[in-house]
């Protein structure tokens, strides 16, 4: 084991960077052009029983230190997923992959879960309860602890793998949900997905985004991030991967000191493709500055 | 797609608010007209998608229009400044389908792709024309750039102020073997329904990534959902659906 390695849900990670959902496709675009291989996993595309497109264009919008997107979980469905993405995706990546489910009730997400548990690759199920993106779905879940620990119920009733719920900042309090994920069975908790927000193209006197908000991401969101992380983790016994404008390895180091056992990197793959590499790279001379010896040491040292 | 950094060699304004930028740099990763380029500006999160105008050796030239704080800061860049830019995006036009008399349509900024298009199907010996569309004479950018290229150029003002009175549809010839466009979506529809032939044509969307993995570009087609960034931006004719 590496000086980088974690342990996540008993799964040994060569290092705790993770591209975040919906940043990385099923990764074989970004296996053209770095080999994927240097990563602990990915979370691969946000999948549902059916097929969807998702919300109408546009679904991005620019801000300071940031962007929104309102893609609204576009994916070819579970069933073309295996048959057609995991194929490919397992050509370019060899290890345990992270499987983003989402659903629009709770029954969507076991049957989701359900198909995808036999494919050997998953690792761990990545359980979205927190898109903003969607109506009478994702979030909707998110934002109530009972419904929250529904879906860990019934997820965690047909598969043999880790469930990792990952959750919405949209909340008044966030470590309630967490804790109803704990008790209901979650073996890890992710957060935090997007930040509801919105703009407004002045001339035209419209939201730029179609769907009038979306998900605000990037490194605006990032000391909000640490917070939720930092809360949560001191509440709940299982591992938390932390996430939320995440750009550097000193980033990485501070989402870690949090509480963070490992840690998600969305927006930043899509301003620079090489992020993760670059942060994978960055690490260890991170850790010499911070004098850390091995990075799995300093997971919550903050009190 | 290909990571590089180019330097800026020139930015000078053709219009009012259109500018032509060339820079130096590894343009190898550029193998279609109507591939574009992501251009990564300081101080702001997202990459600036410009389409290639024209590659000559190590040359990229782009050419831009100022509609917001990305291309208000660009028109300000000077030389030797460097650019981090993602350079190959897009799947570009597929020329092989041009036929012998192949017809170019391009409207306002959508013209600078037109150029290394017409400049590839001159080097190969077809007979091309193009048609420029603008609003008013004092927009009208790269006549002479075309005929320079040995084609037959028409230009079109919606205001008649220059050329031809109308819009690029005014302007359609009687004979063409194919067609290749590029301009804003009212024009891109007007032409889909003027002309008698196939063609191609060059799509624009807000995006995020623009190479693909953020689906923040996606649109329907007849042969499925596509990336306008990584599928497109061109789309054929016949695979064309339009949502409004």
């Amino acid at each position: 084991m590496g000086r980088l390695s974690v342990n996540l849900c008993g799964i040994e990670l060569d290092n705790p960077v993770i591209p975040a959902s919906g940043t990385f496709g099923f990764g074989y675009e970004f296996a053209e052009l770095y080999d994927i291989n240097c990563l602990g996993t990915f979370s691969f595309k946000g999948t549902t029983k059916d097929g969807r497109f998702g919300n109408p264009t546009p679904r991005i919008a620019e801000c300071t230190a940031g962007m929104i997107n309102a893609v609204g979980l576009q994916n070819p469905g579970v069933e073309k997923v295996i048959s057609e993405e995991l194929p490919k995706l397992k050509k370019c990546f060899s290890k345990p992959v992270m499987a983003n489910v989402s659903g629009f009730s709770v029954d969507d997400y076991a049957y989701t879960c359900e198909k995808l548990d036999s494919e050997e690759q998953i690792g761990w199920f990545e359980v979205n309860v927190s898109c903003p993106n969607v109506h009478g779905g994702g979030m909707s879940f998110g934002t109530d602890p009972k419904a929250a620990a529904e879906v860990t119920k019934a997820v965690k009733a047909v598969t043999t793998k880790p469930v990792i719920v990952k959750l919405s900042p949209n909340v008044t309090d966030i470590v309630s949900i967490a804790k109803a994920c704990e008790d209901a069975g979650a073996d890890g908790i992710s957060l935090i997905n997007t930040m509801l927000g919105m703009r407004i193209d002045l001339n035209r006197r419209i939201p730029v985004i179609k769907n009038k908000m979306g998900g605000f991401s990037g490194p605006a969101i990032f000391p909000v991030a640490v917070r939720m992380v930092y809360q949560v983790s001191k509440a709940v016994k299982i591992p938390v991967i932390g996430m939320g404008g995440v750009s550097t390895a000193e980033d990485v180091i501070e989402m870690m000191m949090a509480g963070a056992t490992a840690v998600e990197i969305g927006a930043a793959n899509l301003i620079n493709p090489f992020a993760c590499r670059d942060i994978i790279s960055e690490l260890p001379n991170t850790l010499d500055k911070y004098k850390i010896n091995e990075i799995k040491d300093i997971i919550g040292v903050v009190e | 797609m290909k990571q590089v950094l180019f330097s800026v060699k020139e930015n000078t304004p053709l219009t009012s608010n259109v500018y032509k930028m060339t820079m130096t740099g590894d343009c190898s990763n550029i193998t279609a007209p109507g591939q574009f380029v992501n251009i990564k500006i300081d101080g702001l999160y997202l990459r600036r998608p410009i389409s290639v105008c024209d590659i000559e050796e190590n040359v990229l030239t782009i050419i831009y229009k100022v509609v917001g704080k990305g291309t208000e800061i660009m028109s300000k860049m000077t030389e030797g400044q460097i650019l981090d830019v993602l350079t190959g995006l897009g799947n570009g036009y597929d020329i092989s389908l041009s036929g012998e008399n192949p017809l170019l349509i391009g409207g306002g900024v959508g013209v600078p792709p037109m150029y290394m298009l017409a400049k590839e199907l001159k080097e190969q010996g077809k007979s091309v024309s193009v048609i420029l569309g603008f609003n008013t004479k004092s927009e009208v950018f790269y006549e002479n750039e075309f005929k320079a290229l040995g084609c037959e150029v028409e230009v079109t003002t919606v205001d008649g102020s220059y050329g031809k009175k109308g819009f690029v549809t005014d302007a359609l010839p009687s004979d063409y073997s194919y067609f290749f466009c590029c301009g804003p979506k009212p024009m891109l529809k007007a032409v889909y329904k003027a002309t008698a032939t196939s063609g191609q044509f060059s799509f624009e969307e807000r995006m995020g990534c623009g190479f693909g993995a953020c689906m923040g570009c996606s649109c329907k087609t007849v042969t499925g959902y596509k990336r306008i960034c990584k599928d497109g931006p061109v789309l054929k004719k016949e695979e064309i659906l339009w949502e409004d």
